[in-house]
């Protein structure tokens, strides 16, 4: 399955990923409305969070808008979605965020344009085999 | 996969019975901050269909939900009114908060008629797709009046904006046929289907009072429809009188914003906390999301409060056999079991793969929604019946035919101990050998409920009506059986053993509705934790927990999210009844009530009892106008408060001379057993006594149970019939 697969140790916390998700998918610069979440530590240490595509979500959606494409990666169906949040809340890496622009959840799709623009090669999209949860 | 699935051929015979009544149509409008705005009333015998204002004073005064209901109800009654009348009505109501997809338990319906057990209000909460529906198709509430000429189903299109009254000469009445039917009918996709849903009974509704309502949602991972149960009081007999079928709302387009709350951003930020919560804490507290409700059995029986044997025992060495592993191997865990959307406390258990061994059904495998562990409790261990597959069969038939499950376990354990006390034989029941743990007497029971013959129908007659039957025609004596028979105001008890909680006898007692816990459950704070230990602190806490219940109703919510999980520091934070008010998860509330109303004046969680004040009062004051409501009316059987026989009270005989000695002053020593018993009833009824005077005071209430005047002008309930009718008992 494709995935993001994150390296804190290269991090510099630049936030420019962020910055590149919620520009894609919802023209604007707004690190709330990112499928990204990169967190300081301190001492210059960075925790990077983004769906790691497990799929467990997909048992606690209500109206199978949750699903995985060809790709194995988890999207979701916002013209199904009921806004429950259920997902958000058992996500087991809490990466599924919400914004209260909307009222379906944000949810990482692996586009990858964020690991075009990451200058130290923090993030990456890779191939996993389907099943493998990383990170 | 259901055995039920409704074949093209069947789907177009349904149709050709169908002739429009009447027909009504509206303009739909979005839901604002909470409300719809209107209600919606149906009279199937005169074919009226309109709709009535909400207004401002009906929503302060009455929130929504019950309070709807209840207010609705009152101006479509006189005090004359019977639960058979044409006038009575079936209320179902969600409330403001309802239909919210983000927090758990936002789903429910709430049902109001006048009980054909009671003769007051009953109110039974549900959950089920129908009420959040209801109030996006355009109704904060539904009035189904009168008495139909023919067998009718009551359709809303909230798309459309059409409203149906459609004779149904074909359909099914048995509810698991019938919720089917009704999703074949009127939707094609899975999204369609997952917007309708259905009100309907059974055959066994017709032929009992202790018929149920089975509110429908579709589960579209398992393709089948499931039911949910608005049980007590007997509503669905009510729905049967009416020759209603079933009431349909369909409205496709739920989304997270279709309350149109006053501020979305509160909402998923208490929801997502709350999923979080559960996600944490459920498997490592009460394991709902694997159990359900039947987690309970086990901690019941281990605190030796789980009715066994027409509540005179509270524990058994077979209970182990009711046990959730027992049900474990029929549920299902494939898909989720929230019975609204967002509810991740999941409690809604799906059991599958049941071979039925009886009944009309016999042979089929199918599926069953639960049991609960009132179900468990009342069928299994109240009737002796150690067997899981047996309250699973009985549970099927149960929901199929219409029939309360605690009202049907709680009368048959009466029943069963009138057969093994020799007040009952073979030869009154026709064969029936209802002694305790016969699983198939059982069954034959249910199933006579559901052809309308032989001793069943007494049975469904409810407890109250039985003991009268019995002392007429078999010489009962009237004292014994008034001591036994586990109902009060006409209702059965449901499944709790309160011989030494003094508060919860209160709880059960005073309830508004009958002896229902959904207004109050003092057992461990009281018998078992000792923290309420003065009249004063009983009272303090029956005024507190029941107003608090009471809420849930007002709003179109389940009770269960608040306590059946806690917040991981919330017996840090807080300590004894604080602990057991769970304060973060009040406080989601009032975060709720207000992002969803836009009332800002609401802060606290007193804001929140006051509201239920206001309609808990309206509630006992309607009882008083169906001429109960008193002093008189909240007496309970002996069997609730001490050991009417002798071997009970050897059962628990070490406590019990323990009482004697250091709260009667009697030494025991030397007193035969019927001579300990009777001085502890003494007591123990002069202890309920006193409760009662607690209580009244602390709600403002009259020595008779009546709300004084000006509690009323507090409350602001001083219309000009509820002033009258008081001033009229003040006489």
């Amino acid at each position: 399955m494709k995935v993001l697969v994150t390296n804190d140790e290269l991090c510099i916390g630049c936030h420019l990923c962020e910055d590149v998700c919620s520009h894609v998918w919802y023209k604007e610069i707004n690190r709330a409305k990112s499928s990204i979440r990169i967190t300081s530590l301190g001492n210059a240490e960075w925790n990077m969070a983004v769906c790691n595509q497990c799929g467990q979500c997909i048992a606690v959606c209500p109206t199978q808008a949750l699903s995985r494409d060809k790709q194995g990666v988890v999207r979701l169906k916002k013209e199904l979605c009921v806004g429950c949040l259920s997902c958000v809340g058992f996500c087991p890496t809490l990466t599924f965020y919400v914004h209260p622009d909307y009222v379906e959840p944000i949810k990482c799709i692996a586009c990858g344009l964020c690991t075009k623009e990451c200058p130290t090669g923090a993030i990456t999209i890779e191939t996993l085999p389907d099943q493998e949860i990383v990170k | 996969m259901s055995s039920f699935e409704i074949s093209k051929e069947r789907i177009e015979a349904l149709k050709a019975g169908h002739r429009v009544l009447a027909e009504f149509r509206y303009e739909p409008q979005p839901v604002e901050k909470g409300y719809a705005g209107r209600t919606l009333y149906v009279n199937v015998g005169t074919h009226t269909i309109a709709t009535k204002p909400v207004d401002e004073r009906m929503k302060r005064t009455f929130i929504g939900g019950r309070g709807f209901d209840l207010w609705l109800l009152w101006n479509a009654v006189s005090s004359d009114t019977r639960w058979d009348s044409p006038e009575n009505e079936i209320v179902i109501a969600s409330g403001p908060i309802g239909g919210t997809t983000q927090y758990p338990g936002t789903g429910k319906s709430i049902a109001v008629t006048l009980s054909p057990l009671t003769g007051v209000p009953i109110d039974s909460n549900v959950g089920g797709y129908f009420g959040p529906l209801l109030k996006f198709a355009g109704f904060d509430a539904l009035e189904v009046q009168g008495i139909a000429d023919e067998e009718v189903i009551v359709f809303i299109d909230g798309n459309q904006g059409l409203v149906q009254i459609l004779t149904a000469p074909e359909e099914s009445v048995n509810s698991h046929l019938l919720a089917e039917e009704m999703v074949a009918l009127f939707g094609q996709t899975p999204q369609e289907k997952q917007g309708i849903s259905s009100v309907s009974a059974g055959v066994g509704a017709e032929h009992t009072l202790i018929g149920c309502l089975n509110f429908s949602f579709y589960d579209p991972r398992r393709q089948l429809t499931r039911l949910k149960q608005a049980g007590r009081g007997g509503l669905g007999t009510v729905l049967r009188k009416k020759r209603v079928k079933a009431l349909v709302v369909k409205y496709v387009g739920v989304k997270g914003d279709s309350n149109h709350p006053a501020d979305l951003q509160p909402i998923q930020q208490v929801g997502a906390r709350m999923h979080r919560e559960i996600y944490e804490r459920d498997p490592i507290m009460f394991t709902m999301r694997l159990d359900g409700t039947n987690h309970l059995t086990k901690i019941m029986n281990d605190y030796d409060i789980l009715p066994v044997h027409n509540f005179r025992y509270g524990s058994h060495p077979e209970a182990e056999k009711i046990y959730s592993p027992h049900f474990q191997k029929y549920f299902r865990y494939d898909a989720p079991d929230g019975c609204w959307y967002g509810c991740t406390l999941a409690c809604a258990k799906f059991a599958a793969g049941l071979e039925l061994r009886s009944g009309p059904y016999k042979g089929q495998v199918v599926t069953v929604d639960g049991p609960e562990y009132e179900t468990v409790a009342g069928i299994g261990a109240n009737c002796g019946i150690w067997s899981a597959h047996d309250v699973l069969e009985a549970n099927f038939y149960c929901d199929a035919y219409g029939i309360d499950t605690i009202s049907f376990g709680t009368a048959l354990a009466f029943v069963m101990e009138c057969y093994e006390e020799g007040i009952l034989n073979k030869e009154i029941t026709g064969g029936l050998e209802l002694k305790f743990g016969n699983g198939d007497a059982m069954l034959e029971a249910l199933h006579q409920m559901g052809r309308g013959e032989g001793f069943g129908l007494i049975v469904g007659q409810g407890i109250r009506r039985m003991k009268q039957i019995f002392v007429e025609r078999y010489g009962a004596d009237p004292q014994f059986l008034q001591d036994i028979g586990m109902e009060a105001k006409g209702l059965e008890y449901s499944e709790y053993v309160t011989k030494e909680s003094l508060a919860q006898q209160g709880g059960y007692g005073l309830a508004n509705k009958g002896p229902q816990h959904d207004e109050a459950w003092l057992i461990f704070m009281d018998a078992v934790n000792n923290q309420i230990p003065t009249f004063e602190d009983k009272a303090e806490a029956l005024h507190y927990f029941p107003m608090w219940r009471t809420w849930f109703g007002l709003n179109g919510l389940c009770k269960l999210p608040w306590n059946d999980v806690e917040p991981a520091d919330n017996r840090v934070r807080y300590k004894g009844i604080e602990a057991a008010k769970v304060p973060e998860h009040v406080q989601n509330y009032v975060e709720l009530f207000r992002a969803i109303t836009g009332r800002d004046d609401v802060r606290s969680g007193d804001d929140l009892i006051r509201m239920s004040e206001g309609v808990y009062n309206f509630q006992r004051l309607f009882n008083l106008k169906m001429g109960q409501g008193t002093r008189q009316h909240d007496a309970i059987p002996y069997r609730s408060v001490g050991p009417v026989t002798d071997v009970e009270y050897e059962s628990r005989a070490e406590r019990y001379d323990q009482q004697l000695r250091e709260l009667v002053g009697i030494d025991p020593t030397g007193m035969s057993t019927a001579e300990k018993r009777l001085a502890l009833r003494r007591y123990r009824e002069e202890q309920y006594e006193k409760l009662i005077d607690a209580v009244y005071k602390r709600r403002g209430w009259n020595e008779n149970g009546i709300p004084t005047l000006e509690k009323v002008r507090e409350l602001g309930l001083d219309f000009p019939d509820v002033v009258e009718l008081i001033e009229k008992h003040s006489r």
